[in-house]
């Protein structure tokens, strides 16, 4: 589904040139359900940019279902974007004052669907997160979990091959987190690609596979649930660096 | 994305902010309203020149002295009145009257008055459209073949000079003699004329004992001779056989300058359309003005809305929204801005002109013509100004417009 070759990406912050990623290789496979951890400065914001394709890479190849999409114009991205991959962002991201059938069908309108089956497919993906009663509701009439969950179905409404979610549960109490990541994994049995890029271990648990980045690489990559085993039944914890395993533990945790 | 849903989305995006697209539209409605009003009553006054060059008379040729070129001798008399009279000569001319004039007190009991005195033929009243009469009746042929001393005055005159009593009947002094007045004209109310504050005597009378110029010949001129067209279309025709019977009568050679010079009606209403086609471009600058600056705050809110939005289309650029699709919409919500501005100005100022026209007892048509230039010019408002801000929209990254607070 995703190979990344070689990635590199650096930017220009003042005098100082920021190397984010420095020829990062990553592979995900269809149906996966996987966990990008990192420390802030990582590189793991730039790495979900280029896997959306909000960005390009300086260098490198990135391969999306088959596809070249590494040197990209802007609305050559925006079609991938609209085709491609779903977005659920940590603060919803919805359109303000807008009903919840119209947020949902927002990318299909971008893709020249006609109305009626805009409409139509609106409302099944909002009855596939549960939200089936609520079409009308606009965002400042839906809970947070609720409106999490109106952006998961504008995610998926398109058939993406990849759901992008950058800290999902970030703006969440610990139970309706639960819940969100309770239909990311309802929706990954379904056959649907889910990358999670999170700080939380408890996140990044529910994941098949977890792929730590750490200076602009892949730094390793374990399978989730084995990665984080002595974490379970642990207090949730918050977004801050220190929940994340160091690399002398994970090591040692989990081969 | 096809227009009809840029168009959707667009409305969408006013709908949700009411206040601030009336607000916006308030500066296009002004401008708009503006060049409607402002239009309209320069039409209105336009018409109303025109209605009152034509009230003069209709084909009428005004023939006076050439000052440049009769060395200060007045050079028209009589005799080239009587030679313009002559059908043979001049076919194309069906009437001729004349009038001299000079400035004289003129009295009457207690009171008096500074006026213009002609003297006329009496066929002026016809040829001017001045046969209407408050009182009384008109200088006859035989008053003007009897050198009588009789007069008929406008209606300032008459309030001037008699305030309380009827005019007709009583006598008035003009330059020592006494005068019978028998009539008084109907009040003209032009702007144009200054009928309402003349006195008319026989041209007779007037050449033997007001005027006091002489041609160079030692001839008693008169001042102005009025020659009225047999129609509209020979009025060229007329002018020709005019200019050619006064050279021939004047005995000027092939190559010198006329001693005399015409005006013709149609040169007047060429003179007045020029006078009011400034004014109406004068008052459409200024109306042009108001639109701009209505085009400026359509900018201004589009610039606020573009960034105030940022996250919005960040949103729409994540979701797949392209370039263009992002340009469109904002340039399509300035456009229905200025739109709708405009046809609410369109109404608002056919408003206005007629209130104004009303109170200024004009009739300020709307023409199809400033309705499609004012809806036209507020529609460019809305494009020229809205797609700077529109492509700022379209121009954002979708990176940091989703990372924008």
């Amino acid at each position: 589904m995703i190979t990344m070759r070689n990635i590199t990406k650096s930017y220009h912050m003042g005098e100082n040139v920021v190397h984010a990623l420095r020829g990062l290789d990553l592979e995900v496979r269809e149906g996966e359900f996987l966990a990008i951890m990192g420390p802030s400065g990582s590189g793991k914001s730039t790495l979900m940019n280029i896997l959306g394709c909000l960005d390009t890479p300086d260098s490198g190849t990135y391969l999306l279902g088959g596809e070249d999409v590494s040197q990209l114009t802007d609305d050559d991205q925006a079609r991938i974007r609209g085709r491609r991959v779903g977005f659920v962002f940590q603060q919803f991201n919805l359109l303000p004052r807008t009903p919840a059938l119209k947020q949902v069908a927002l990318p299909l309108m971008y893709a020249g669907l006609t109305r009626e089956e805009r409409m139509r497919r609106a409302r099944a993906a909002l009855e596939r997160v549960g939200l089936g009663d609520r079409t009308d509701h606009r965002p400042d009439e839906l809970s947070g979990g609720q409106q999490q969950r109106v952006a998961i179905a504008r995610a998926l409404v398109n058939e993406p091959n990849i759901i992008l979610a950058d800290e999902p549960t970030g703006a969440l109490d610990t139970h309706t987190g639960e819940e969100i990541l309770a239909l990311f994994e309802e929706l990954n049995e379904q056959g649907i690609t889910v990358i999670v890029i999170t700080h939380d271990p408890d996140v990044a648990a529910r994941a098949g596979r977890v792929v730590w980045i750490r200076d602009g690489l892949v730094d390793h990559s374990r399978d989730g649930a084995t990665a984080l085993v002595a974490r379970v039944g642990n207090p949730p914890l918050t977004t801050e660096e220190g929940g994340i395993p160091s690399r002398a533990t994970t090591k040692g945790g989990a081969s | 994305m096809n227009l009809s849903e840029s168009l959707l989305t667009a409305l969408d995006s006013l709908r949700s902010n009411k206040l601030r697209a009336a607000l916006t539209m308030l500066g296009v409605i002004i401008g708009v309203a503006a060049v409607i009003a402002l239009l309209s009553i320069g039409n209105g006054v336009t018409a109303s020149i025109n209605d009152e060059i034509n009230a003069i008379g209709t084909n009428l040729i005004v023939i006076t002295t050439n000052a440049d070129n009769s060395d200060g001798y007045p050079t028209l008399t009589l005799a080239d009145v009587v030679a313009l009279s002559d059908p043979s000569r001049v076919p194309a001319v069906a009437d001729v009257a004349a009038s001299v004039g000079a400035g004289f007190a003129v009295t009457a009991g207690g009171n008096s008055t500074r006026t213009s005195v002609e003297g006329v033929t009496d066929n002026y009243f016809r040829v001017n459209n001045l046969e209407e009469v408050a009182g009384g009746g008109l200088l006859t042929e035989n008053d003007v073949d009897t050198r009588a001393r009789v007069a008929v005055i406008g209606d300032g005159v008459a309030e001037d000079l008699f305030p309380d009593s009827y005019p007709v009947g009583q006598s008035i002094k003009i330059n020592g003699a006494s005068y019978e007045v028998v009539g008084v004209l109907a009040p003209s109310g032009s702007a144009f004329s200054d009928t309402d504050s003349s006195v008319f005597v026989p041209i007779s009378t007037a050449q033997a004992r007001l005027v006091t110029n002489r041609t160079r010949q030692g001839e008693k001129p008169v001042s102005a001779i009025l020659a009225q067209a047999a129609n509209a279309d020979v009025n060229e025709a007329a002018l020709e056989q005019i200019a050619e019977v006064l050279r021939e009568e004047h005995g000027i050679a092939y190559a010198a300058e006329d001693d005399f010079q015409l005006l013709s009606q149609a040169d007047l209403l060429d003179t007045a359309g020029q006078i009011t086609g400034t004014l109406t471009a004068f008052l459409g600058a200024i109306a042009g003005i108001s639109l701009l600056v209505g085009g400026i705050g359509i900018m201004n809110i589009m610039l606020v809305s573009v960034t105030e939005r940022t996250r919005e289309i960040g949103i729409r650029k994540a979701v797949g929204a392209l370039r263009r699709d992002i340009l469109t919409q904002f340039l399509l919500e300035s456009v229905v801005l200025s739109l709708i501005g405009g046809i609410a100005g369109i109404i608002l100022g056919w408003i206005i002109a007629t209130i104004a026209g009303r109170a200024i007892d004009l009739a300020a048509p709307l023409d199809v013509g400033t309705v499609v230039l004012a809806t036209g010019f507020a529609t460019a408002v809305g494009l020229v100004f809205g797609i700077y801000p529109a492509w700022r929209a379209a121009g954002l990254r979708p990176i940091e417009a989703l990372r924008y607070e």
